[in-house]
């Protein structure tokens, strides 16, 4: 029994974790849906949410208001930046080899890195409780406010892009500018806005996700992202990456393999064998689990 | 045959041109110009031109990104290292040796990395490399052969200058063989347009492959004359920062160019060692160097530009002939590292 509970709670951990990859998974599968590129910055983008949020958090509890409301400064900013990153760093490049692009979005990430490491330090910092929570019971099970709060908020979520991607028309305009961005524009969508509007989305998401990891592991460092975006990068893949409710499963597949393989066969190897999973699925099934098989065009 | 001739010429002009570099830089460390410390950074600038020539034929010849570079040095470099220190071989004969098994062993991780990656389309090696770079990292961590987190001590001190800068010779050499023969060909047709290469019967996957484990190979020779010059090792040197530094070695260069990447090795090299009190910034200088590179000069300093030798002297003596489109095995090092030193 109580090898069950145990198990019960790892599973439980692992969906927390998959939230959270999911939501930054929903990001990376929007970006890389429309632009074909691999954000590597996304990850940096969770990187600065978390540091919006341990700026304003004090400052809210000062002015007598609800820390969760950091939630809103960090996804206007992340906003702001995703459409910044993309219209200095990557519209240039759109039609340049896709290396080009490529290296850029690796630069992207350094930079932002680098720079974080150097205005504030490259030492972890401690944030403040963000959620107060009460701890909800299932039979035996005690379930923290945060992890259900977490779970529930990364499904709505998804539930509430899919239904703005395929019922909107800036939901049409975008599926149509990932199918084909010149037939598109011939239509008369505005490729730009709506790029924009994908990655604003896009790293918005990358903030909640921010704000939601602080609430469960309270610190942050300015290099968090870079570990945390590849491996929601790899639940992308996993799930079919350009698929929305690929992007839910893949995170929640990588944070349960993660959390069970922490628990019951080592914690240094969890890394090893999500990037093991990532090489199975290219092998196996290269367009993810949700993904459609789709035909070169030449 | 006639270009048999014109090869063999333009090999000897080069072999020579190696030579006479390498005895410059004797002749100065002799006189006491090069000290020690001076000749310690010329290792670590041959090594980093061995990294930047061989990372520059799977990015930059093949046009597929390897993020992972860092860690088939550093594979080269532990398996290089644990010979070394077991070896009852004279130094000479141990620091070849290892480095031919840190190459093999780095290699033979390169081919279990491409064959399932390479396969696919996409950006897809650059991420399996990156992770595979991360993983290498902890492995090395955690086991007890690597010396675990403290790192691995007590490694001899074989490299000197002179293997150093031979390898290097030797490595550029295979390189631009490489390049400019019938495999070179099918490589840079693959790069162009890999579907158009495989219509003309161009073996993509295996080209990709072999590229891509020759580009390993090296990468662990240059980690096995790493770790015996350093005479320590420790996996955090092999982290993804490193993997980009070697990046940004190519990229400054001109992806394509070798004569680019040895370029941008020497001049980088030199001047992080000059700049050493500013290292705090150096990883966002790079990061900066990417982004404005690739937007504003993609091509890099070289764009696909070969600096050759043998058509150097020629134009210089004015050869009645003209000059003709000679091979291009050339090592044009002399001209930058003179420069330098």
């Amino acid at each position: 029994m109580d090898q069950l509970i145990l198990f019960v709670k790892q599973l439980i951990n692992g969906i927390q974790v998959g939230s959270i990859y999911a939501l930054v998974a929903l990001g990376y599968t929007m970006v890389y849906g429309i632009v074909k590129l691999i954000n590597f910055a996304h990850g940096d983008f969770i990187m600065v949410g978390a540091y919006v949020t341990l700026a304003t958090v004090p400052f809210l509890i000062t002015c007598g208001l609800p820390a969760w409301a950091c939630i809103l400064v960090a996804v206007v900013i992340c906003a702001l930046l995703g459409v910044t990153t993309e219209r200095v760093a990557y519209k240039p490049l759109r039609n340049s080899p896709r290396i080009s692009a490529l290296i850029t979005a690796i630069g992207v990430s350094l930079f932002l890195q680098n720079a974080f490491a150097l205005a504030f330090s490259p030492e972890p910092q401690a944030i403040q409780t963000i959620f107060r929570l009460n701890a909800v019971n299932i039979g035996e099970i005690q379930v923290a406010g945060v992890t259900l709060l977490t779970i529930v908020l990364s499904v709505v979520i998804m539930l509430l892009l899919q239904l703005f991607v395929k019922k909107t028309k800036m939901g049409k305009a975008m599926r149509a500018v990932s199918e084909d961005s010149a037939a598109a524009q011939l239509m008369g969508i505005n490729v730009n806005t709506t790029i924009s509007v994908t990655f604003a989305i896009g790293s918005a998401l990358a903030a909640v996700a921010a704000v939601m990891y602080c609430a469960i592991y309270p610190q942050v460092d300015p290099y968090m992202g870079s570990l945390l975006g590849l491996k929601a990068f790899i639940a992308a893949v996993l799930g079919g990456i350009g698929v929305i409710p690929g992007a839910m499963l893949g995170g929640f597949v990588i944070g349960i393999a993660e959390s069970m393989t922490k628990a019951y066969i080592s914690s240094q190897l969890a890394d090893a064998v999500v990037f093991g999973i990532l090489i199975i699925v290219l092998l196996v099934k290269p367009t993810g689990i949700l993904g459609k098989n789709v035909g070169e065009k030449v | 045959m006639k270009l048999s001739a014109t090869t063999k010429r333009s090999n000897l002009v080069n072999l020579i041109g190696s030579a006479v570099l390498f005895a410059v830089i004797m002749a100065l460390s002799a006189a006491g110009i090069i000290d020690r410390y001076l000749q310690g950074v010329l290792i670590i600038i041959c090594i980093n031109i061995i990294l930047a020539v061989s990372l520059n034929l799977t990015a930059g010849c093949l046009g597929q990104l390897a993020l992972g570079h860092a860690g088939f040095m550093s594979i080269g470099a532990y398996a290089g290292a644990i010979f070394a220190i077991y070896s009852p071989l004279p130094g000479e004969i141990t620091l070849i040796l290892s480095m031919l098994i840190g190459g093999a062993v780095a290699a033979v991780f390169g081919l279990l990395v491409g064959i399932p990656v390479l396969r696919l389309k996409g950006d897809y090696l650059a991420i399996i490399t990156l992770g595979f770079g991360e993983i290498i990292r902890v492995i090395m961590e955690n086991l007890e052969i690597t010396g675990g987190a403290s790192g691995l001590r007590g490694i001899p001190n074989n490299t000197n200058f002179t293997t150093a800068y031979w390898v290097m010779v030797i490595v550029i050499a295979v390189h631009f063989t490489l390049m400019w023969s019938r495999h070179g060909r099918s490589i840079k047709a693959i790069c162009a347009d890999d579907i158009a290469a495989e219509a003309a019967g161009v073996r993509t996957t295996y080209y990709k492959v072999f590229t891509f484990t020759i580009s390993a190979f090296f990468a662990g020779i240059a980690g096995a004359l790493y770790s015996q010059h350093i005479g320590l090792l420790s996996a955090k040197a092999f982290d993804f920062n490193r993997s980009i530094e070697i990046l940004v070695l190519v990229v400054l260069g001109g992806l394509g160019s070798f004569t680019g990447s040895i370029v941008a090795a020497t001049g980088l090299t030199t001047l992080t060692e000059l700049l050493r009190e500013f290292s705090d910034w150096r990883m966002l200088v790079y990061a900066l160097a990417l982004i404005l590179v690739m937007l504003f000069k993609p091509s890099g300093l070289f764009g696909r530009y070969e600096f050759s030798l043998t058509r150097l002297i020629d134009r210089i003596f004015k050869k009645e002939k003209g000059s003709k489109p000679s091979r291009g095995p050339e090592k044009k090092l002399p001209k930058k590292e003179d420069a330098k030193v």
